[in-house]
């Protein structure tokens, strides 16, 4: 412990830019898969209160599938199934960047699912029968009554979710991913200093996630007094 | 809506209920209502708990599905439309067209509080109607102007009395200009020093030649502004006819009975 300082003092100069060059990436999967995961959370959810049965079965399955099967596995599969089952196609596009984005925006699609869900449930159904009872049809009435107080109620978990995935990045690394956890395994084994390479990725991570944390709260707070 | 119903208007009563059904499982709660509203014609409902006044209101823009029997406003049914001699239920738009013509106050208020007073007074002329926004805020100070509101038109909900949610409630449905007005107890949930200022809105619509069903506890207030009153039990029209006829001189035994019940309160 005591000679980290030390090595901190000679290594740093070449670790810090390579490993913030790598957290880019993390940053980027981060960023793009929550896009994914909102926009199928939305759609899932939407399923799921949908009055056909049909469609409100398949998005029970989705969310079950999605929330039931450990993230890795997820990533396993949507990374090397495809070209698997479809070798005739051509699969050179299909990067682990995408397969990341893919398998952790489909995991969060069937998370949020159930958080907007029961945003959308929370309301009193007297919401829904005030916005038709005006002429609204039912899908303006998701759109300009339910969801805007819907997405009060879910900003919190959401938030949560976000953090979450930030951390959960990391296991892109096991499709190969170069993110920074990847970029820091080869650093601290070539360099023989796993604890000070992996305490300083820690660092890294907490000064991704702490920002988002503050940031999250502070969305919280104005929502919140925003009425 | 349809230029044919207006041009039959004279004779015909503006809201026309026929043998109204309604059951939630095996429970009856409407056994065959009958009714007529004429344009311009304030009825109040009265009735005990359970009855079904707010379920027969909830079944004249569809918030509930009648078992049987149909509902007509202005000559045009209401929910189902007919195609050859069968009845077919409308799809969601239709309905949300035949909607915007009939306006419905709850006893909760149902402001949307993520909406300013204004803003929950724009929201359908602009979603729905389709006005500009300088239109629909227009027509919105109006109406808030009309209930008395003008200087709350930025709050939200929650910052409002419950006499003042309900009074941008009916600013709400007066912006869509509607044919028929609803009042499902539109004072019952309130305490009572707000329940004058709601009243008195109210008044000043029916005396304005608005067309209005009022399901109340209110008997005074029923007996000085309707035209017709009607006394319902067991989901059944048990008595009606003028109000003072029915609120001072009732015929039937229950409507005596309920009607002391009430005043003992
Ligand atoms: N969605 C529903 N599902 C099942 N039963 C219902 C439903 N809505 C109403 N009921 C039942 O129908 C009956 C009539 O209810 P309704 O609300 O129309 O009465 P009401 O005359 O308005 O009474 P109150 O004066 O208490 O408001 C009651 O027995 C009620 O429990
Ligand atoms: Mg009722």
């Amino acid at each position: 412990m005591l000679e980290l300082p030390q090595i901190y003092a000679e290594n740093i100069h070449r670790w810090l830019p390579e490993l913030l060059y790598y957290s880019l990436m993390t940053l980027k999967i981060g960023f793009f898969s929550f896009i994914v995961a909102v926009v199928f959370g939305i759609l899932v959810a939407l399923c799921r209160v949908s009055k056909n049965r049909l469609v409100r079965t398949l998005a029970i399955w989705f969310i079950e599938i999605g929330r039931g099967l450990p993230i890795v596995v997820i990533l396993y599969i949507i990374y090397f199934v495809p070209p698997q089952l479809f070798p005739g196609l051509n699969w050179t596009w299909f990067s682990d960047f995408t397969g990341a984005v893919l398998g952790l925006g489909i995991h969060g699609g069937a998370i949020l699912a159930e958080v907007f869900r029961s945003g959308i449930e929370a309301l009193h159904k007297g919401q829904r029968e005030a916005a038709m009872s005006l002429g609204m049809t039912p899908a303006k009435s998701m759109v300009y009554i339910i969801l805007p107080q819907a997405t009060r109620i879910v900003l919190p978990p959401v938030g949560n979710y976000a953090i979450g995935l930030l951390k959960d990045t990391s296991l892109c690394t096991l499709i190969g991913v170069n993110e920074i956890m990847n970029g820091a395994k080869s650093i601290a084994f070539s360099d023989y200093q796993p604890m000070a390479v992996f305490i300083l990725v820690a660092g890294i991570y907490f000064a991704m996630s702490y920002p988002l944390s503050l940031l999250v709260r502070a969305l919280e707070r104005r929502l919140s007094t925003a009425q | 809506m349809s230029k044919a119903g207006d041009g039959a208007a004279a004779g015909q009563p503006l809201l026309r209920i026929e043998d109204l059904q309604k059951k939630f499982g095996d429970l009856e709660v409407l056994c065959g209502v009958s009714l007529n509203v004429a344009r311009g014609e304030k009825v109040s409902i009265i009735g005990p708990s359970g009855s079904g006044k707010t379920t027969l209101l909830r079944c004249i823009n569809y918030l509930e599905k009648p078992s049987a029997g149909h509902i007509y406003i202005d000559g045009t049914l209401i929910g189902e439309k007919k195609s050859g001699d069968r009845f077919i239920h409308l799809t969601d738009r239709e309905l949300a067209r035949e909607r915007q013509e009939i306006g419905f106050v709850f006893q909760r208020f149902n402001l949307f509080p993520h909406l300013t007073a204004l803003g929950n007074v724009t929201v359908a002329p602009m979603r729905v109607l389709n006005l500009s926004r300088e239109a629909a805020e227009a027509r919105g100070r109006d109406m808030l102007q009309k209930v008395g509101l003008s200087h709350k038109a930025d709050e939200y909900p929650e910052r409002l009395s419950g006499g003042q949610q309900q009074r941008v409630a009916i600013a709400r449905v007066l912006a869509m200009q509607p044919k028929l007005m609803l009042f499902d107890e539109a004072t019952s949930a309130l305490d009572p020093e707000l329940i004058g200022e709601v009243l008195r809105v109210m008044r000043q619509l029916a005396e304005e030649g608005a067309t209005m069903v009022i399901v109340t506890h209110e008997i005074q207030f029923a007996s000085e502004v309707s035209d017709r009153v009607i006394f319902m039990d067991q989901g059944r029209i048990v008595e009606q006819g003028l109000s003072r006829e029915v609120l001072f001189k009732p015929k039937e035994a229950r409507t005596r009975e309920f009607l002391k019940h009430i005043q003992d309160r």
